[in-house]
C-alpha cells in the first residue's frame, strides 16, 4: 500500500506513539513573530526554560510593525512598541535567529522562510500563527500552533499532535484566463465551507496544482486553514527543487544532492489512499469575490448577492443573513455593482513578487478610480527590492496605489492604523471576519489581479474585462 | 495548569457557526505582551456598544444577568477558528469559562484549551440546540453537568451525552498537568531520535 506525502512526512518525524492516535511529533524549525512569539520566548523564560536547538529558531518582526516609509519601533497600534522591543531582547537572549525591522530580509513570516530557504520541502515546521501552512507548498508539514505549544517545541524539538485524517483536493485541468491559485481556494471553500477540512491534513494535487509556479501555490496552501484544515501540502516537483535550490539557508553543493534525493522519495505514491476526497474541474473556476463575514462567503464575481431564503441549512442561513446585515447588502445585487472604497494588496496570501508583478499589468497605465484608498505592502524586503528594480513600484505610485514597508499591515486590525469606520475594502488577504481590517470595516476578499482591476473601476470587477482591453 | 474535573454550571447558549478568534478576542485588545487582563477585550465587538468602547450592548447574552455566571458556552461549528491567537482562550478563562461545546473546533483553538484547563466539548449540532433551548427557559435554574471522569455533558432534562476526547487531552485537563513536563518523560526517545536523524537528515541541522 502506497503512502501519501503526509503519511512519510509523518512517519519521518514521529519519535513516539503515545498509543491513542495521538503521536510525539519531531519538529525541525520554529518560527516566531513579535505578537504571539514574544509571549512563547517570555514563556519559556519565566518557567527557567531553555530553547533546545536556539539555530532551529527564527523570528520576524512583521504583525505590528508600521508599514509607513521611515517606520521605527514606535508604532501606530497603542502600546505597539513593547511587543517589538520585548520580542528583541527576548531572542537575543535566547540566541535565536532574528530578522529585525531594519534587515533587509524582514518581512511577512509566510514570505521570508521559504524566500530564505529556511523551509523546504521535507521539513516539520511550526509557528504561533495559522496561516504557516502556507509552507506546505514546499512539501513540508508546516502548521500553526499556540503560544503555549511554541514554548513545547522550542524546549522539547516536539509537539503531541493527534494524527489527521487525509483528504485530497484535486484540481483536474488548467485554470483559465485571470484565474489565480486565490480563486481555486475560494472556490474550495465557497462550495464546500469553512469547516470543509476539520480534522484533515489537505493535500492539493492535479494538474491544476501543478501548473502553479511556487509562489501560486504558497497562496493555495495559506488558505487551507480558512477551510477549516489542520493544514495544507503539495507534493515537492522540479518547480519546487528549482525554487529552493540557491537560497540562503537552503542545502547546498553535496548537501544538495544528499537532499534532493531524499525530497524526490516525498511525493505521493501512486497507490495511496484517502479518507476523503473533492475532485475541482478547474475549467469551472471563474475570479471568485466574497460577499460577506466568512472565507465560505466566496461567489463567482459575475453572480449576485445571494438570498439566505434560498439556503436550506438553518445554521448556514443564520450566518449568511448575519453577514448580509454587516456587510450591508441585499441579495440580488450583482457583485459588480458593489462599489469599494479602499483596496488593499498585501498579507502572506498574496504579497511575493509574481503577486504585484500582475496586479501592476492591470494598473499600467491606469489610474484607481476617484475616492479610493489604495494601498500595496510588499510581502518582504526582498520582494520590495526585487519589485522596484522592476519598476514595479512606480507603476503602482502612478496608478495611485500607496507602496509601502513590508509587514502584515492593514490584513488586520490591531488598534492602529486601518481603512475607517465601515469602510468598503476588496482585499488580497485571507480574512473577511467582522471587523479583521478595522471597526465595522467591510471586506471583500479576491486575488490581487481583481483587487486591482477593481481599484480602478471603483466597484467590484471582473479582471479578465479590464485585461481584454488592452 | 488548574484541573478539570467536574462542573455544574450556567450555559451561554451563542449559536453561530464559524465564530472566529478575531471575534472571541479582537487583536486590538491584545494590548500587552502578556497572558494577563484580557477578559475585558473578550468579543468586545458584540458585548460592547462602540468599537473601542466599554458602554455593555444588553442585547448580547454574557451581558445578561443569568449569563453573567456562565462557565459554558453551546456554540454553532468551527468555533475558535482563525487566527492562532491564544489570547482568545486565555481571555475566556480569565472571564470565567471552563467548557465550550460545539459541534466542531478550529484545530489550534482546540489544542489552546486543552492547554489551559477549558475543556473543548465535541457534539451534535442537533443535541446543542436543544440543550440551548432547555437552558434559555431558565438560565440560572437549568444549569449543564460536565464530567470529564466519565466523558459526559448533562443536560436539564437528565438526558446525558457521551463525549469523545484524545486520552492524552484528557488526563492533562483532569490532572492539570504541564504539557512540557509530561512530554520530557521521553527525552531519552527524542534524543535517540535526533543523533539517528542527525546521521540520516544532516542537511536540516543548521
Amino acid at each position: 500500500m502506497g503512502r501519501s506525502i503526509i503519511e512519510k512526512l509523518w512517519d519521518a518525524h514521529a519519535v513516539a506513539d503515545l498509543g491513542d492516535g495521538s503521536w510525539l511529533v519531531y519538529i525541525d524549525r520554529v518560527f516566531l513573530h513579535e505578537r504571539t512569539g514574544s509571549i512563547a520566548l517570555k514563556g519559556l523564560e519565566a518557567a527557567g526554560r531553555q530553547v533546545r536547538n536556539p539555530e532551529q529558531v527564527f523570528c520576524v518582526m512583521d504583525h505590528i510593525v508600521d508599514t509607513l516609509p521611515g517606520r521605527t519601533d514606535e508604532t501606530m497600534m497603542p502600546g505597539g512598541k513593547a511587543f517589538i522591543t520585548t520580542t528583541r531582547q527576548a531572542a537575543h537572549d535566547a540566541g535565536i535567529t532574528l530578522f529585525d525591522l531594519h534587515d533587509p530580509r524582514q518581512g511577512i513570516v509566510h514570505v521570508v522562510s521559504p524566500e530564505q530557504g529556511i523551509a523546504y520541502p521535507g521539513l516539520t515546521l511550526v509557528c504561533p500563527d495559522s496561516h504557516t501552512c502556507t509552507q506546505g507548498a514546499l512539501g513540508a508539514m508546516a502548521w500553526g500552533i499556540g503560544s503555549t505549544d511554541a514554548e513545547h517545541a522550542m524546549a522539547t524539538k516536539t509537539l503531541v499532535v493527534k494524527k489527521p485524517k487525509l483528504m485530497e483536493v484535486r484540481f483536474d485541468g488548467t485554470p483559465g484566463y485571470g484565474v489565480t491559485a486565490k480563486d481555486m481556494i475560494l472556490h474550495l471553500i465557497g462550495r464546500h465551507g469553512a469547516a470543509g477540512g476539520v480534522g484533515y491534513a489537505v493535500e492539493f494535487t492535479g494538474e491544476g496544482v501543478r501548473s502553479l509556479p511556487q509562489e501560486a501555490r504558497f497562496t493555495l496552501c495559506n488558505m487551507a486553514v480558512e477551510f477549516g484544515a489542520w493544514t495544507g501540502v503539495i507534493s515537492p516537483d522540479e518547480t519546487t527543487f528549482n525554487y529552493v535550490q540557491g537560497r540562503p539557508y537552503a542545502p547546498a553543493d553535496g548537501a544538495w544532492e544528499q537532499a534532493l534525493t531524499d525530497w524526490q522519495s516525498l511525493r505521493t505514491d501512486a497507490d495511496a489512499s484517502y479518507d476523503a476526497q473533492i475532485v475541482i474541474d478547474c475549467a469551472d473556476i471563474i475570479p471568485q469575490v466574497t460577499w460577506g463575514t466568512s472565507p465560505q462567503h466566496a461567489a463567482n464575481i459575475d453572480a449576485v448577492v445571494p438570498d439566505p431564503a434560498a439556503e436550506p441549512d438553518h445554521t448556514r442561513r443564520e450566518l449568511m443573513e448575519k453577514a448580509l446585515a454587516y456587510m450591508k447588502l441585499e441579495p440580488g445585487t450583482p457583485l459588480t455593482e458593489i462599489p469599494i472604497g479602499a483596496a488593499f494588496i498585501g498579507s502572506c496570501t498574496n504579497s511575493r513578487l509574481s503577486d504585484l508583478r500582475a496586479a501592476a499589468a492591470i494598473l499600467k497605465d491606469r489610474k484607481v478610480a476617484p475616492g479610493v484608498k489604495a494601498i500595496c505592502v510588499p510581502g518582504s524586503g526582498s520582494v520590495k527590492q526585487a519589485a522596484e528594480a522592476e519598476g514595479i513600484h512606480e507603476i503602482f505610485q502612478a496608478a495611485g496605489f500607496e507602496w509601502r514597508e513590508a509587514g502584515c499591515s492593514m490584513c488586520f486590525y490591531a488598534g492602529g492604523e486601518n481603512f475607517g469606520l465601515e469602510t468598503r475594502v476588496v482585499t488580497s488577504t485571507n480574512r473577511n471576519f467582522e471587523n479583521r481590517q478595522g471597526p465595522r470595516t467591510r471586506s471583500h476578499l479576491a486575488s490581487p489581479t481583481t483587487v486591482a482591476a477593481s481599484a480602478v473601476s471603483g466597484h467590484l470587477t471582473d479582471v479578465r474585462e479590464l485585461a481584454t482591453e488592452k | 495548569m488548574e484541573k478539570f474535573t467536574t462542573l455544574t454550571a450556567v450555559a451561554a447558549p451563542i449559536l453561530r457557526i464559524n465564530i472566529d478568534t478575531d471575534i472571541i478576542i479582537p487583536s486590538r485588545e491584545m494590548k500587552r505582551v502578556s497572558k494577563q487582563g484580557l477578559s475585558d477585550g473578550m468579543f468586545a465587538n458584540w458585548r460592547y456598544t462602540e468599537p473601542g468602547g466599554r458602554e455593555e450592548d444588553p442585547d448580547f447574552v454574557l451581558n445578561q444577568a443569568p449569563y453573567r455566571n456562565a462557565k459554558i458556552i453551546l456554540s454553532g461549528a468551527n468555533f475558535g477558528c482563525g487566527s492562532s491567537r491564544e489570547h482568545a482562550v486565555w481571555a475566556l478563562h480569565e472571564w470565567g469559562i471552563r467548557c465550550v461545546v460545539a459541534p466542531s473546533f478550529g484545530a489550534i483553538f482546540q489544542s489552546n484549551c486543552v492547554r489551559n484547563g477549558i475543556l473543548p466539548v465535541v457534539l451534535e449540532n442537533s443535541v446543542i440546540e436543544d440543550m440551548a433551548s432547555q437552558v434559555e427557559a431558565n438560565p440560572a435554574e437549568n444549569q449543564l453537568q460536565v464530567n470529564l471522569e466519565n466523558c459526559t455533558l448533562t443536560a436539564p432534562d437528565g438526558t446525558t451525552h457521551g463525549f469523545d476526547i484524545q486520552p492524552a487531552d484528557r488526563e492533562m485537563l483532569l490532572e492539570g498537568l504541564d504539557a512540557i513536563a509530561v512530554t520530557m518523560k521521553h527525552d531519552e526517545a527524542i534524543l535517540e531520535f535526533q543523533a539517528r536523524d542527525r546521521l540520516q537528515r544532516p542537511w536540516v541541522y543548521l
